[in-house]
């Protein structure tokens, strides 16, 4: 058996009363594309946000590529090569396409206590940039303020920056929320390709798009792991037909 | 860089221009209040663009700017009054007492956000404010006369008004200079980048508050050679000089000007220390026709006066 590249156990994370993460225990092995799916409000982003450190858990550990990341602060996680999506989009607005990729290919280039040369005339983070935005198909857009793009190019901007850090594992939080039938087929086909080189955690609500590109499942309900596995067991299984599939259509239609 | 002509960078030419040949209009009117009048401009205009970078690139209101004015006048002060009257010991030393406190204040005000921040910068700036009346040594509440300018071992004169006008504009158009490198820096845009979404940059792998505080030190320091400058102006230094009205002074010359541009916080000094000359003749109430007037500003020129030229420009 490989090891796994994300290990997380008996996570624990409470909001007042409400139980956000219910003593989760889940594995990602290194290569796969694992898709953790559940209604609204079942945790997922609470879950996301643990593991790229916006939240500390209340209890349980997190490791990752054989660490105890449990602690550290999201930059250092950022380091260590995770990389998220936000699924409410977080760029940064007054800057430019090509800025927002550019500063994150500078964050994983040496240090940025540099207070001379202009910054964006350094080539190679520019071509850095521009190969994130080509990926993406925003190869065009790079000097398009963020607040005049879209919200589909935002989307795909929000991955490209993700990539940019050149990750070893990238969580995409709903990478296709209010995106249209063609950009979303776009996104799926980009997340084929991108399968190949990095492994994936992909939190989607859109169940076509889940079943042709997940390796392995997690269903989440009330902060709780229901079932994991491979898409077809998943799809049989009689409690996640109950809890969440049986209602698909209800959640899909919130977006 | 290419340089484009338009009516913000016109102005922005034409008041440097102005205050490089002030000197000669000066000597030919023969008079020389103006010199001294903008003597006290660009020094100010320096504080004031020191902490338009912290304010208007990092997004951190520091409501204690006047502390470094302050701490670096009393550098110089309390040297000279012990004997050291060169320049080359005081400044140093002013510059370093500066940084030092910004480190300090910045490590522990950078903790906290929004009006926080802002309370806790003019809290320190008031602590600051009280020690400085506590040293009876050097005058405590009443202040330090500083008998001799610093030195420069024939250099330069301070003595001399149109020399030590021409250093404080050298030190006004460095600083902007330095602060315009920096801004587009690497550490520039991170700085940038942490004001415009600090979680955004935090994700990607920046420690967003190791790069607010060095931008504060800088910030800081570069305010504090405007504070040896301003002692050597006034020849006297004291503690009304850090209360928290002057800091506020910083605030509003910056939001005039134009929070986050460049040359905004010149052009804002200007005109408030313009306008406060001319208001103060008539009337001794002449903070109550700024106050309004800043929040027409505030109100209707987003991003100051050289946001407004910014939009003539664009017509
Ligand atoms: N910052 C927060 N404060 C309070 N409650 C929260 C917060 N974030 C999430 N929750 C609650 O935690 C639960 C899980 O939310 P979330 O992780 O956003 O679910 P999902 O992403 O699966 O829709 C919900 O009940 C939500 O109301
Ligand atoms: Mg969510």
């Amino acid at each position: 058996m490989v090891d796994p590249l994300l290990r997380v156990e008996k996570l624990v994370r409470r909001f007042g009363g409400v139980l956000a993460t219910d003593n989760l225990s889940l594995d990602v092995l290194p290569g796969e594309l694992h898709a953790i799916i559940g209604p609204n409000g079942a945790g997922k982003t609470t879950l996301i946000s643990q593991l790229t450190g916006q939240l500390t858990p209340n209890s349980g550990a997190i490791h990752f590529a054989g660490r105890d990341i449990t602690r550290l602060p999201s930059y250092r996680r950022s380091r260590l090569g995770l990389a998220r999506s936000f699924q409410i989009t977080s760029l940064l607005p007054d800057f430019t396409a090509a800025d927002n990729v550019a500063l994150a290919a500078q964050a994983h280039d040496g240090h940025s206590f540099r207070f001379w040369g202009a910054a964006r005339r350094e080539k190679h983070l520019r071509e850095a940039a521009q190969a994130a935005l080509n990926r993406v198909g925003l190869a065009r857009r790079g000097d398009v303020p963020v607040s005049e793009l879209s919200h589909g190019e935002q989307r795909e901007l929000e991955l490209a920056v993700a990539l940019a850090t050149r990750p070893q594992m990238l969580l995409l939080d709903e990478p296709m929320a209010g995106l249209g039938a063609t950009e979303s087929a776009r996104m799926v086909a980009l997340l084929k390709e991108l399968r190949q080189e990095v492994t994936i955690v992909l939190v989607e609500h859109d169940m076509e798009a889940v079943f042709a590109l997940a390796d392995r499942i997690t269903v989440l309900v009330y902060g709780r792991v229901i079932a994991s596995g491979a898409p077809d067991a998943i799809k049989s299984n009689e409690e996640v037909r109950r809890a969440y599939l049986g209602e698909q259509h209800a959640v899909t239609s919130h977006g | 860089m290419k340089l484009q002509i338009n009516v913000r960078n016109v102005v922005v030419a034409l008041v440097a221009l102005g205050l490089l040949l002030l000197p000669l209009y000066s000597a030919a009117t023969g008079n020389i209040f103006i010199l001294t009048l903008f003597t006290r401009i660009v020094i100010f205009a320096l504080a004031a663009a020191s902490l338009n970078l912290i304010m208007g690139y990092g997004g951190m209101m520091s409501f204690g700017h006047a502390a470094y004015l302050g701490i670096g006048g009393y550098a110089v002060g309390i040297l000279a009054f012990e004997g050291i009257g060169s320049g080359f010991i005081q400044w140093p030393v002013a510059l370093a007492a500066s940084a030092l406190y910004a480190l300090v204040i910045g490590a522990l005000s950078l903790r906290t956000r929004g009006v926080y921040f802002i309370m806790i910068t003019l809290a320190f700036a008031q602590m600051a404010y009280y020690v400085a009346s506590g040293l009876s040594r050097y005058g405590g509440d009443d202040g330090l006369t500083i008998y001799r300018r610093s030195t420069f071992g024939g250099l330069i004169d301070l003595s001399n008004r149109v020399q030590f006008y021409y250093l404080c504009l050298f030190c006004l158009f460095g600083g902007v200079y330095l602060i315009w490198r920096i801004v587009n820096s690497r550490f520039g845009m991170v700085v940038q980048g942490i004001r415009s979404n600090e979680q955004r940059m935090q994700a990607i792998g920046y420690h967003a508050n190791r790069y607010r505080l060095v931008c504060f030190v800088i910030s800081g320091t570069i305010c504090g050679l405007a504070g040896a400058l301003l002692a050597n102006n006034t020849d006297f230094v004291s503690p009304a000089g850090m209360y928290w009205t002057r800091s506020g002074e910083l605030m509003v010359m910056v939001v005039f000007g134009g929070m986050g541009s460049l040359f905004g916080p010149v052009i804002g000094t200007i005109l408030f220390l313009l306008l406060e000359e001319l208001l103060s003749q008539f009337t001794e109430y002449w903070a109550l026709v700024m106050g309004p007037l800043l929040l027409l500003i505030v109100l209707f020129a987003r991003g100051g006066i050289m946001g407004l030229l910014g939009r003539v420009g664009r017509g």
